[in-house]
């Protein structure tokens, strides 16, 4: 990489103004294109039959009802995405997940699938096509999940991580630990110690728009794929894999995303709608329902942790220790593992110990939601410092700010922090006004910190500019948050002429090279670094134009301010080239003037967050309303504060919703009880406040312009906030998430009987 | 001649060692190093390492360079939502 991401102190013309979102008209005007909004001539209607038992072997499945059916032009089962992932067992889970081989492993797995000419047709088609289950005991609760007598997701796991290897197989595929020190002897310095277990439900991250796509194969192999997603990139790799195509012939077109958060991140239909097309020769339409959107896609995990703290009088915390289990759905993953790395990431300790166990159950395919595994171990360890604290005697926030993590700190994962922000969102918080604002009946305040890491990743950017002057980006990052218009503010900011004069757009897969999908708070971190690379590589031309123009030397011209400049006493009768004088001579001084960029970003920085809610819990109902919200976080330098701003208020809401009334209710039966959003409750408007925010700018050192990501660490926090401020209403310590009526009356109750 | 830190999954793969010595100039040559010397590193290599440099976290960035007496810890690679 030929390109210097180091922070430069510089200041700023365009970056960190607010100017009218790029994509605002079309999306309030209904013009935007989601993934269920595009169209080809002779599409099918896709359909996918879905498994109704939790667990269940799969004895035979007959399609040829189906098939006879008029208007049916394709039926597939796992026969027609044979094993194509070559040990890949990661790969070899999304196929199963995509269309279950020998078991259906949750209520929602998919079995078979159809395309036909019709939404009736397909329906009728899928009631056809039968399936001969043998059902299986199953387990959808991460406590039960472990337990010896649990039923056997997958009799080939062996518990990794643990000093023998096991001699039986279990339902926890890992066991992982971090942390430094000693933490029996901590304790043993110990003046008060908190000990306390806690409970987090599975929660969906509710985006509003379902999973939708057309593919459309060709008789020669080649196909494309229209699809709402993260990263079109990634989808195109995995689809290629998974259909044994070469990615070079799926072109991948990114739709407009109706949220994501991480629940878009792999495939989940896609591969499907591509073998229906392929069978049946036609382009193939799939949209999933609300029902199959949370039965079948890739929610958050349920957690149960144990956390353990122990501080002097002088509030200085001695030792520090969780175990924390975590919900894969019927796969393995790493879920229980971030949640350790994270959960005692905002502080200084002498002795740490975190311990991390990654459960099978019988429930949808854990996928990531925004920072990960971060917001219930927040919620469990913030918890239990907020007691801590109490049991001292000391303020909360003061209580937090003597243990902060600080620039040489060893993190409780390990590496020494650099610079970092914890300490400084943790001032803000103390000098905030909502801090001394008087709190009435049955109120209470809860405040809470959060850490996320952020990533960066590989970034390939094209900037071309036209005859007129006019600049066009094309971005492989999908826009999930703002980030076109982020990314027009850096490429002005870089060549120096007005936002106006920039277009940014998401380009297909065959028109950029790679890009990592949008995920780990990384669009506008890492599209920024390639469009400052490839505006630099543009002006680099823009000079060498004018030199031609004006029959210098390219070193006699400097660009300043969106013109090249002659240089030397020799040149004073020059004047100034503007980008779009030397952009209308381009045909005659060397062809069109671009700037490209391809690279890795790196060194992306870690977040810190400090949030404060102010809760009113009805002590006859257990309701709860939140009355006043304020959000404090790091964002290095916010290129476009009000996308910021709606960063951390989106992050926010979620975390509201997540901890007073979202939650996946399975029955006996092992099939879920809410997959609607009138069941499963996330907030509205009318449930809400609104959230203040106050952006703090501590530059990362490895951005040109100071930028971190801003997506995700504000979901850290809520959790722990609200759980916080509920007890401090009610009374009485919550430990159950969420924390629903029912569940605050019970422990209102619980309390009152003693 | 560098010091690396091993998280525990890596580190019973080195014989429950939690540091190792290599003499590595950047990413690329510390990852082919410990594949060398601990071949039950080599699937994690592929899966993707991340490698924290004084703090700062590197994903893909093999040409990095390890500075003499820096803190190097080699931590898996996570995802992000």
């Amino acid at each position: 990489m030929n390109f210097d991401p180091r922070y430069s102190g510089r200041s700023f013309t365009s970056v960190g103004t607010r100017p009218i979102r790029p994509d605002g008209v079309d999306k309030v005007t209904g013009r935007a294109r989601y993934g269920a909004d595009f169209n080809m001539a002779g599409q099918l209607v896709g359909r996918i039959l879905r498994s109704p038992h939790a667990h269940a072997k799969i004895r035979k499945i007959d399609t040829s009802k189906a098939e006879k059916l008029p208007g049916v032009k394709a039926v597939i089962t796992a026969k027609d995405l044979p094993d194509l992932t070559d040990g890949d067992a990661a790969m070899y889970d999304i196929l199963d997940n995509c269309m279950a081989r020998t078991k259906a492993l949750y209520d929602g797995h998919a079995v078979a699938a159809v395309a036909a000419v019709d939404a009736r047709t397909a329906r009728q088609a899928l009631k056809l096509i039968e399936v001969d289950y043998e059902i299986l005991p199953h387990v959808t609760d991460v406590d039960e999940a472990m337990k010896h007598s649990a039923p056997l997701i997958n009799d080939t796991i062996f518990t990794e991580g643990l000093e023998e290897k096991p001699v039986k197989p279990s339902n926890v595929t890992k066991r992982t630990q971090y942390g430094h020190g000693d933490v029996h002897e901590g304790f043993g310095h110990a003046d008060f110690v908190v000990e306390r277990s806690f409970k987090t439900e599975q929660t969906h991250q509710g985006y509003i728009e379902p999973h939708a796509c057309v593919a459309s194969v060709s008789s020669d192999g080649t196909a494309d794929l229209w699809v709402c997603t993260q990263g079109h990139f990634v989808y195109r790799q995995h689809c290629a894999q998974l259909l044994g195509m070469e990615a070079s012939k799926l072109r991948v077109t990114s739709s407009e995303i109706g949220g994501g958060f991480g629940g878009k991140t792999h495939v989940w239909a896609e591969p499907v709608a591509l073998a229906l097309s392929r069978k049946a020769g036609r382009p193939v339409k799939l949209v999933m329902t609300r029902d199959e959107v949370f039965r079948a896609s890739g929610p958050t995990s349920a957690t149960s942790i144990d956390v353990k703290i122990g501080a002097r009088k002088d509030g200085t915390i001695t030792a520090a220790e969780a175990t924390l289990r975590y919900s894969c759905g019927p796969y393995a993953g790493m879920w229980a593992e971030i949640g350790a790395m994270t959960a005692f990431a905002c502080y200084k300790l002498e002795n740490v110990k975190t311990v991390g166990y990654e459960v099978l159950v019988n429930r949808p395919k854990t996928a990531a939601y925004r920072a990960p595994s971060a917001p219930m171990a927040a919620f469990a360890v913030e918890s239990a410092v907020d007691e801590l604290a109490k049991e001292i005697g000391m303020d909360p926030v003061e209580f937090r700010i003597r243990n902060a993590a600080q620039e040489g700190t060893r993190s409780s994962y390990g590496p020494v922090y650099g610079p970092i922000g914890i300490g400084p969102t943790l001032e803000a918080v103390k000098n905030h006004p909502h801090m001394k604002a008087p709190l009435g009946k049955n109120q209470g305040r809860g405040m809470a910190c959060g850490f996320w890491f952020n990533f960066g990743g590989q970034t390939c950017t094209d900037l071309n500019i036209g005859m007129d002057g006019s600049v066009s980006l094309a971005v492989g990052t999908v826009d999930v948050g703002g980030s076109r218009a982020s990314l027009s503010l850096v490429a002005a900011e870089e060549l120096g002429i007005d936002y106006s004069q920039v277009k940014a757009i998401v380009a297909d897969t065959s028109s950029l090279g790679y890009n990592d999908m949008t995920d780990g708070s990384r669009g506008t971190f890492s599209s920024s670094m390639a469009t400052i690379s490839a505006a630099r590589n543009a002006i680099k031309i823009l000079r060498e134009r004018a030199a031609q123009m004006w029959d210098i030397s390219v070193d006699d011209v400097a660009w300043e301010q969106g013109h090249a400049v002659a240089k030397g006493e020799k040149h004073g009768n020059l004047g100034k080239l503007s980008l779009k004088e030397i952009a209308a001579q381009s045909g005659k001084t060397g062809g069109p003037i671009a700037g490209h960029s391809e690279l890795v970003a790196d060194g992306a920085g870690v977040s810190f967050a400090t949030h404060i809610c102010d809760i009113e819990v009805d002590p006859e109902t257990g309701s709860t309303r939140v009355l006043r919200y304020t959000v404090v976080q790091d964002a290095g330098k916010a290129v476009h504060p009000t996308y910021v701003e709606g960063q951390y208020q989106g992050g926010a809401a979620q975390g509201i919703g997540w901890a007073l009334n979202e939650e996946y209710i399975y029955g006996k039966d092992g099939r879920l009880q809410n997959p609607g959003f009138l069941d499963y409750r996330i907030p509205v408007c009318s449930d809400l406040p609104m959230i203040d925010t106050q952006i703090l700018e501590i530059p990362n050192p490895n951005h040109p312009y100071g930028v971190r990501g801003v997506g995700e660490t504000s979901i850290v926090p809520p959790l722990a906030a609200i759980a916080n401020a509920v007890s401090n209403a009610a009374g009485v310590r919550m430990t159950h998430i969420p924390m629903s009526p029912p569940r605050i009356l019970a422990a209102i109750e619980a309390e009152r009987e003693g | 001649m560098v010091e690396v830190t091993l998280w525990g999954a890596l580190g019973q793969l080195a014989g429950g060692k939690s540091k190792v010595e290599v003499e590595a100039k950047d990413i690329r040559e510390l990852f082919r190093k410990l594949a060398e010397q601990y071949p039950g590193f080599e699937p994690w290599i592929d899966r993707g390492i991340a490698v924290a440099i004084d703090g700062t976290i590197y994903r893909d960035t093999w040409s990095k360079k390890l500075p003499e007496g820096a803190e190097i810890f080699l931590l898996p690679r996570l995802a992000g939502g």
